[in-house]
């Protein structure tokens, strides 16, 4: 018989889960069990990938980033004034807003380290801080307009079964395929486990705390700001008002794709396996029809809690 | 003994001194702003209004104080404010005149929100943080399940009289702040309950051996902390006479947490102060008022409030504390060079 190893039990139970729920909507709805119900699950998704992943490297230091929907909201707005206000080119302006997110969350995570607060309070106060910016920059929904945006929505290419692979679809594979190298086979990647295992055993290890927290954070912004460009690629305007709630979705996917929450345990496999999980949700009570969609919020928790309890029982379970 | 006594007195001077500015500057901006009228046997003006709409984040700070006392934090009270004034609105359209079983309903809906919450926490030991985001997420769905996805309006004077009502001259809202003030106060500072919840924060395993029950004081806040997020749904579902599982209470934990945070109780647990809190509550509508009074355009008011918030964490770090003291020092040490 095939023993699987014990610490592949959590990515084995959303895989497993996944596949069951699309089974299950496959066999009920014409139509569902097609590529390109799984490929648009991917592209509606990206943002919420891409932000998931740069959440996965917080939590699996044991920290949390709240800050997260707010900075794709700020990226939006910022985006599109300095596209449509200042007529700047969008490959200007992306590095800029790039730079700008990465900054961000490097001095969230300063202020992490050096003033020893709890990740939760500081991003929360950085929650804020950008919405509020945003805000101020503009209330209104602003529109995007330029050629560049034509030709990225336009661009991709079709697989067989009408399934489409578009521009966002490309980056998220993209930004995951970096995120497992960077996380499971680097230094780096060794050094946010082992905070995350344990932050006193990691410095007296040697390993430099203030270097690897502040990187993690401005990770983690970088992403957000990157899934903020990519979000502005579907909605085609930027609004601060946006993406509210996404940082929750974010927790939510890392959770239940296996990763512990007390941090060093985890994969990044897993948060685009519990993205997909609960856009298989969300397709299934939009092809019921039926079902109403606070529905989803209400599986959503109740996924959450199982979750949870597997992974208490998982490390319960382990001789300490 | 001078020395703590001294200590005390300074946690409670900072937030009631920065209140007290506050109120000034709004004076100083609008002179009217303390004037208040007597009318109707009710009274009427800008501080009472400051009262009366910094009442259900007053009541949710009061809960949040004490789960931050043992450590914790509850992120779903605004999903239970919103699950409270589902449930109330529910008894009222099916036609239920009867009060008692109104509220009734709407403090068992937080009564077992808040059990959920403690079993979690205490019993399964799971982090405060995910805990809570559980309802929080799945909250307003069960809101929404309850209100079948409407905005329910209802029209019932005696429940509409928790949120416009007065009673002795006063908004009812602020009647009910006053009442669970007391009640709680009286709850952990005449019985052992208080001590107990700090002992429990501030050291868990010194607790532990001296025989204390940190999962039924973790259960006993978390249930606090529902019933007052039930109070507080309930006093907003009967200010708009509606129950709107969407909007209800949306945001208000963060306002509850930085209620607490302000009023200078440490996210680490330990001590804790209901008071502090619900002056933190007064401070955050007021300094609302100011932006609004002042001229300053009310989108400002998110970013206004991001950095009340980092000033106030930086304020209570010991290292930035220290630093602060060094460049004291410094200053100091070069005014003496030069003398």
């Amino acid at each position: 018989m095939l023993k699987l190893n014990p610490k592949f039990i959590p990515l084995a139970v959303t895989c497993a889960l996944f596949f069951v729920l699309f089974g299950v909507g496959a066999i009920q709805f014409d139509g569902f069990g097609s590529s390109r119900v799984f490929f648009n699950l991917l592209s509606d998704n990206a943002f919420l990938i891409i932000a998931a992943v740069g959440m996965t490297f917080v939590i699996l230091s044991g920290g949390i980033d709240l800050s997260v929907g707010a900075v794709i909201a700020l990226t939006g707005v910022v985006c599109s004034v300095l596209i449509s206000k200042y007529q700047w080119h969008p490959l200007v302006v992306f590095p800029v807003v790039l730079i700008g997110g990465t900054a961000f969350g490097a001095i969230m995570g300063a202020i992490i380290h050096y003033y020893k607060m709890q990740p939760f309070i500081v991003t929360l106060a950085g929650m804020f801080f950008a919405r509020g910016l945003a805000s101020v920059i503009s209330e209104e929904s602003i529109p995007i307009e330029h050629e560049f945006y034509n030709q990225v929505a336009e661009f991709g290419f079709m697989l067989p079964g009408d399934a489409w692979i578009g521009t966002s679809t490309i980056i998220c594979l993209l930004v995951l395929f970096a995120a497992i190298i960077v996380a499971h086979y680097t230094r780096f990647g060794g050094r946010v486990y082992a905070i995350g295992g344990d932050a006193n055993s990691a410095a007296l290890m040697g390993i430099p705390l203030a270097q690897t927290t502040i990187r993690i954070y401005a990770i983690s912004a970088f992403l957000a700001t990157l899934a903020g460009i990519v979000y502005s690629f579907y909605t085609f305007s930027g609004y601060s008002l946006a993406a509210v709630g996404v940082e929750l979705d974010a927790i939510a996917a890392v959770v239940i794709g296996g990763t512990l929450l007390t941090g060093g345990y985890g994969y990044m496999f897993g948060t685009l396996m519990g993205v997909l999980i609960m856009g298989v949700v969300q397709t299934y009570i939009s092809f019921d029809g039926t079902l109403s969609s606070w529905w989803t919020k209400i599986v959503i928790g109740l996924l959450l809690f199982c979750f949870i309890a597997l992974q208490q029982l998982l490390v319960r379970g382990k001789p300490r | 003994m001078n020395l703590t006594k001294n200590q005390n007195l300074r946690r409670y001077l900072w937030p009631c001194a920065g209140l007290l500015v506050l109120l000034i500057i709004n004076a100083i901006i609008s002179p009217e702003f303390f004037q208040i009228e007597f009318k109707d046997g009710r009274f009427y003006g800008s501080l009472i209004d400051v009262l009366n709409r910094a009442a259900p984040v007053a009541l949710l700070a009061i809960g949040m104080a004490l789960v931050i006392a043992t450590g914790g934090v509850d992120l779903s009270v605004g999903s239970i404010m919103a699950i409270a004034g589902a449930a109330s609105a529910y008894y009222i359209t099916k036609g239920v005149d009867n009060l008692a079983i109104i509220i009734g309903a709407g403090l068992v809906a937080g009564l077992i929100a808040g059990i959920i919450n403690g079993f979690l926490v205490g019993y399964m030991s799971i982090q405060p943080i995910v805990a809570t985001l559980i309802l929080m997420v799945a909250g307003r769905g069960i809101a929404q399940l309850m209100n079948e996805g409407q905005i329910v309006t209802f029209d019932h004077a005696g429940f509409a009289f928790l949120g416009t009502g007065d009673f002795l001259g006063l908004p009812f809202p602020v009647v009910l702040v006053i009442i669970t003030f007391i009640i709680v106060q009286l709850l952990t500072r005449r019985t052992a309950l208080g001590l107990y919840i700090e002992a429990v924060g501030a050291n868990p395993s010194a607790s532990h051996y001296m025989g204390l029950n940190a999962k039924a004081i973790k259960m006993s806040v978390y249930c606090v902390a529902g019933l007052c997020a039930a109070l507080a749904g309930m006093i907003a579902a009967a200010d708009i006479k509606g129950s709107d599982a969407n909007n209800a209470g949306l945001w208000l934990e963060l306002d509850a947490i930085l209620a607490v945070v302000i009023g200078g109780a440490s996210l680490m647990g330990g001590r804790f102060s209901i008071f502090l809190a619900v002056i933190g509550a007064l401070i955050i509508q007021t300094l609302t008022v100011t932006i609004i009074l002042s001229g300053i355009p009310p989108k400002f008011n998110l970013l206004i409030k991001a950095s009340a918030i980092i000033i106030v964490l930086l304020m209570q770090s010991p290292r930035f504390q220290q630093q602060l003291s060094q460049l004291n020092f410094w200053a100091k040490k070069k005014e003496s060079n030069r003398a």
